[in-house]
Parts: C-alpha cells; structure tokens; sequence
C-alpha cells in the first residue's frame, strides 16, 4: 500500500514509530499535485520548497527525541480565506489579490503548534459564496471523478485536494454547507462542527453567525484527529464556546440503540431518485447495525432556504463594507476616476443639468463605488445588493426581521425532533454533482442546490456529511447526519459505525 | 412587490457599488428572481416568535483590561493601496 493510501491517522503512527519519514510522505503527495493539479485545480498556491522545508525540519526534530504534536510531518490543506501570517489570503477574490496576512488565524496557529505540513491554499468560491467553486476570480476546480462536473462549493478546492489524494487532510469553512455539499460532491467526509467549537478569529467573514470552521478527510477517524485540533476556546472570539472537547468514549465505539430520524420532508419533490435509493440505502446499513428508524418532522425545512438567503446576504452586505479600497485591497485607478468624474461633472453642466452635476458622488465615494465594482465578482455583488436591500428602510421588518422568527421556528423543530432522535439523517444534496457551467447562468437554481445544508447553520447544530453511494455514472453521493448542538462524538460515532460496515470511503477517483 | 432599475440603482449606491448599464438589467431581473422566492416568508405565521439572531444565544464575553501589544503601525499599513509613514491616503473628502 502506498503511503497517500494510508490514513491520517495511520501515517501518524508510521511517522510516530519512525517507519516513515514526513519528507517522504509530504514528497508523496507534491508529486501527486504536480502530476494532477494542472487538470483539477483544487489549490491557489502550493509552495514545494517551504513544505519540504517543513517536513526536513519535522523529521530533525523527531529525530532529536522531542516530543510532537499529533498532527506532526503530516500535509493540511488550507482553504484560502483562513490568515496566516505573511501568506497571502485571498478569499479567491481580486479584492485581496495582493492581501498578506499580518497574524495568523487561530485554526492556523493551532495547526503550526501540532506540527502539520500547510501544503498549500484551495481554490473557493470568492469569499465563500456559491456552491460550484466557479465563482473564484482566479480559476475553475475540476470534480476528481469526473473533470466535468463541479466539486461542489464553497470549498471545492478543499473537497477535491482530499478526493484527488493530494492532502489527507484539509481545511474548510461552512456557512450554508460550504464544506458538506462539496464532501458529498467529491466522495468524501466533510464536517460542520456546532457554532462556536472552532475559533473564527482569522477567518475572513462572510456571515459571522454562520460561518463555521471544519475538517475534510476521507474518514471519520481523520475527521476526528483534525477537529480535535483545531476546536476550543479561543478568547480572541467572544463567540467560541467555552467547552470541553474531550471525547467521553472513542469515536470508534459504536453507539448502542442509536436512533435515526428520518425527516418526511427530505423525500418531497426535487430530489433525485438515485440520491433517494443510496440514502435508504445507507438508512438500512444503519438498521442492519441495530439502530432504529423514527420518523421525525421539520415542518420549517421548506423555508430554510428562503431564511438563509436574507439572514446571510445580510450579514455578507455588512462584513464585505470593510473592503472600501483604503485599509486593504484593491483600489481603482485614481487619475481616471477624477478625469471620469470631472468629465461627467462638465458634460452634465453642459446641458444644463446643475441640480445633476451636484448630485454626482464625492471623489472619495466614487473610489469607494469603482474599488468595490471592479473588485468583487458577480454573486459577491448579488449578495452585496440582496443583504443592502433586505436591511434598507422599509423593507428590514418583511425580509430580516421575518427571516429571524421563521429562523427559530427551524430552530425548535429540530429541538423538538431531538428530543426524540440521536441524529437526523438524509442526503446532502438534491442531486449528485452537476456540470460545471450549468448553474452559473440561474443564481436562484444554485441557492436550492443548499436545501438540505443551510439548516445546520441557521440553527447551530452539528452536522456531517459521508460517501454513501454512486450514481450511475460514478458521481459521489452524499448522506448527511445531524445531531443536536454540541454531540459532536454521537455524530462521529455515528459516522464512524457507518464506515466500518461500507467501503464507499475507500474508493478513489480514476485520475 | 417589484423592483424596478431605479429601486436597484439606489441600493447599488447604498451598497458602495456601481453598476454598468448592462449589470442593471441583468441585476434587476435576478433580484426580482431572488426577492420573489424569499416573498414566501410572508406565509408564516410569526406572531410572538422571538427574533434569532445568531446560533448561540449571546452573553456579554467580557476580558481584563490588560495592556497588550497590538499591530505594528507599518504592519497595519502594508496591505493599503495607498498611504505614507504615518496612516491611509484617500482621495478628498470634502469638495475636489
């Protein structure tokens, strides 16, 4: 068996006993990126010499009997809107083109301080909105199973990094499903840990209560290794949770008369039968292994997209004002906005039109006008307008407002299925993978590609995505857990239990 | 209710953006898209459902007020398109 065959888990052991070195697994894995990457595209930046340099210095201080972090030797990729310090961080947006962070993320800081390898920034949609990765101002990421179809989004280039074996581990963010839907799309484990587990402080904001911080790998176990890392407190948040992360038991302890929600809903109109017949399907692995299915109701799910998109285009409107061409980021060209607006102002005086040429933007808001314009891509915009729109005056009762309440009816829908269940489970994703190219003309067709993922965010709960089947034409297709706020090891063991009894994990795209 | 260019134009202001004839069309028709879809929220009876801001109900996180070095004034700078020694250089802010 080949080293990148191997799991986290298990190279951390080899390298631990001293049967591998990081040089020669990280060296495994550039070769892999420099052989493949050029057809999938999942990493912005990669930086062989710093990652080897890194490994050297890995396999020196092992060799010198200092003890390391359990992360140690071993290749992390990281979706490029995390900071780390003097690496550019560009959210995949020619806003931040140029941006190098002067801190680091604490998701970062605590990965340096386990002594992983970073092996390089992934490809996303620009500032995590989209779910296709084609909203990235600086290139498209191919789907590993098949170069057509899209990885998924928003951390599509995180999804595929793990899928395509060029990291065993990777880094994604989650505010609508940003690291499930494209786990499910590219074949593997992609996890949304509870709001407030995971420090945001570096993270790059989109919307700030929902963005989460998760691990992508090809199993739980590796799921589990690299959230243990980087979740706890973090005083530099004042939203992170002030919790123990600890496992009670070992994820790989099965759970004893584990009860399954099965939500009705899920099984409406729009969802592909293929998706339908590999999630019963894993429904029944599931009853094969004892647990027992209860159907559960969320009357609320059919608004949840609705929800989410005012509450998030909210939030974005308001976190994305910060990119104002002064403090950081693009600015436009200031001879040519004066000459533009001076050639307005006299073309506006020239017909007469006084009232006009007074009204005309400030110099310093039409920087702030063309900066942004020229900067952000289209779905940033959208957004930007949607969430400036919903919060203007007259309309921020009937949009946000409203979103809010029906948030919380979402919310205790879910209270009211856990008290009944262990987890929910489901499919991630209505269809399997789609062509790249095939939403991008219809932004509200992309938006319902997130029904089943943006409940997780709206309400703060845990969720899980796992390879539970294939269509007929080999696409990955996802299942989906959730569990109630903080069962973080119910979940795991959940998704645990699942993986010892199947082997959809196991397979690899014909790259 | 409809949006019209006018409605979208206003709000590309308040949004600090600004938009190309051809964005204005193609903008307005999405958000009429958009808007028309998220209209649904109307039907749900809301009455005397507490507004959810955020996933975890907040408490005030309070620290000491401990003097701590932060961010070098140069490093704070780099990242600007423009400015000098001492702070961010933008256009004129008042009048030309």
């Amino acid at each position: 068996m080949s080293l990148i065959e191997l799991s986290a888990a298990e190279q951390s052991r080899k390298l631990a006993a001293g049967e591998i070195s990081s040089v020669e697994l990280v060296q495994a894995y550039l070769d892999r990126i420099e052989k493949y990457d050029g057809s999938v595209g999942a990493f912005l930046r990669y930086d062989t010499g710093r990652a080897i340099a890194a490994a050297k210095e890995i396999d020196k201080r092992r060799a010198a009997g200092e003890t390391l972090g359990p992360l140690a030797g071993i290749p992390v990729a990281v979706k490029d809107i995390l900071a780390e310090r003097g690496q550019r961080t560009s959210c995949a947006s020619k806003m931040l083109e140029e941006f190098h962070a002067p801190y680091d993320a604490t998701v970062i800081a605590r990965l340096k301080a386990t002594d992983a390898v970073l092996i390089g920034r992934t490809n996303m949609d620009e500032f995590a909105m989209g779910g296709s990765t084609e909203n990235s101002a600086f290139q498209t990421t191919q789907n590993p199973w098949n170069l057509k179809c899209s990885p998924g989004g928003s951390s599509g280039g995180a999804a595929a990094a793990v899928a395509a074996d060029f990291a065993p581990l990777s880094i994604g963010t989650d505010t609508g499903g940003s690291i499930r839907q494209p786990a499910g799309f590219c074949g593997i484990v992609g996890f949304k840990p509870t709001y407030g587990r995971v420090s945001r402080f570096g993270l790059v904001a989109f919307a700030s209560s929902l963005d989460q911080v998760g691990p992508l790998a090809r199993s739980v176990e590796d799921i589990a290794l690299l959230y243990s890392v980087i979740a706890g407190h973090d005083p530099q948040d004042s939203t992170s949770l002030d919790k123990p992360i600890e496992f009670a038991t070992p994820i790989d302890k099965p759970l004893e008369g584990l009860k399954i929600g099965v939500v009705a809903e899920h099984f409406a109109e729009g969802l592909d039968s293929e998706v339908e017949s590999a999630v019963r399907e894993a429904f029944a692995t599931y009853e094969s292994l004892g647990a027992k299915l209860v159907e559960v109701s969320l009357p609320h799910s059919k608004y949840a997209v609705a929800t989410y998109y005012v509450i998030a285009p909210c939030e974005a409107s308001s976190n994305l004002a910060r990119y104002d061409g002064v403090h950081y980021g693009y600015r436009s060209d200031q001879a040519k906005l004066a000459a533009e607006l001076a050639a307005e102002r006299a073309a506006l005086e020239e017909a007469g039109e006084r009232g006009a040429a007074e009204d005309l933007d400030t110099p310093l808001v039409r920087m702030y006008r063309k900066s942004r314009s020229e900067a952000f891509g289209p779905e940033v915009k959208r957004r930007i307008m949607l969430g400036t729109y919903a919060l203007s005056a007259g309309y921020y009762d009937a949009y946000y407002l409203k979103a809010l309440q029906v948030r919380r009816l979402i919310r205790q829908d879910y209270d009211k299925a856990f008290a009944e269940v262990d987890v929910i489970a489901g499919p991630v994703t209505p269809t399997p993978p789609f062509e790249l190219g095939s939403l991008v003309d219809d932004p509200l067709a992309m938006y319902l590609v997130d029904l089943y993922t943006v409940s997780a965010n709206l309400t703060g709960i845990p969720a899980l995505s796992l390879p539970c089947g294939a269509s007929k034409s080999g696409l990955p297709i996802g299942l989906q857990l959730q569990a109630k706020p903080l069962a973080e090891e119910t979940l795991l063991r959940a998704g645990h239990m699942y993986q010892s009894a199947t082997d959809w994990h196991t397979r690899r795209p014909p790259l | 209710m409809s949006l019209t260019s006018d409605d979208v134009e206003k709000v590309a202001l308040l949004a600090r953006l600004m938009l190309s004839p051809d964005e204005l069309e193609s903008m307005t028709a999405e958000m009429q898209q958009i808007v028309g879809y998220v209209d649904q929220l109307a039907e749900v009876d809301t009455t005397g459902i507490e507004p959810m801001a955020h996933a975890v109900e907040l408490r005030n996180v309070t620290k000491d007020d401990n003097v701590a070095p932060s961010l070098p004034r140069g490093e704070a700078l780099a990242n600007a398109p423009k400015h000098n020694e001492e702070g961010y250089l933008v256009p004129a802010v008042l009048g030309d």
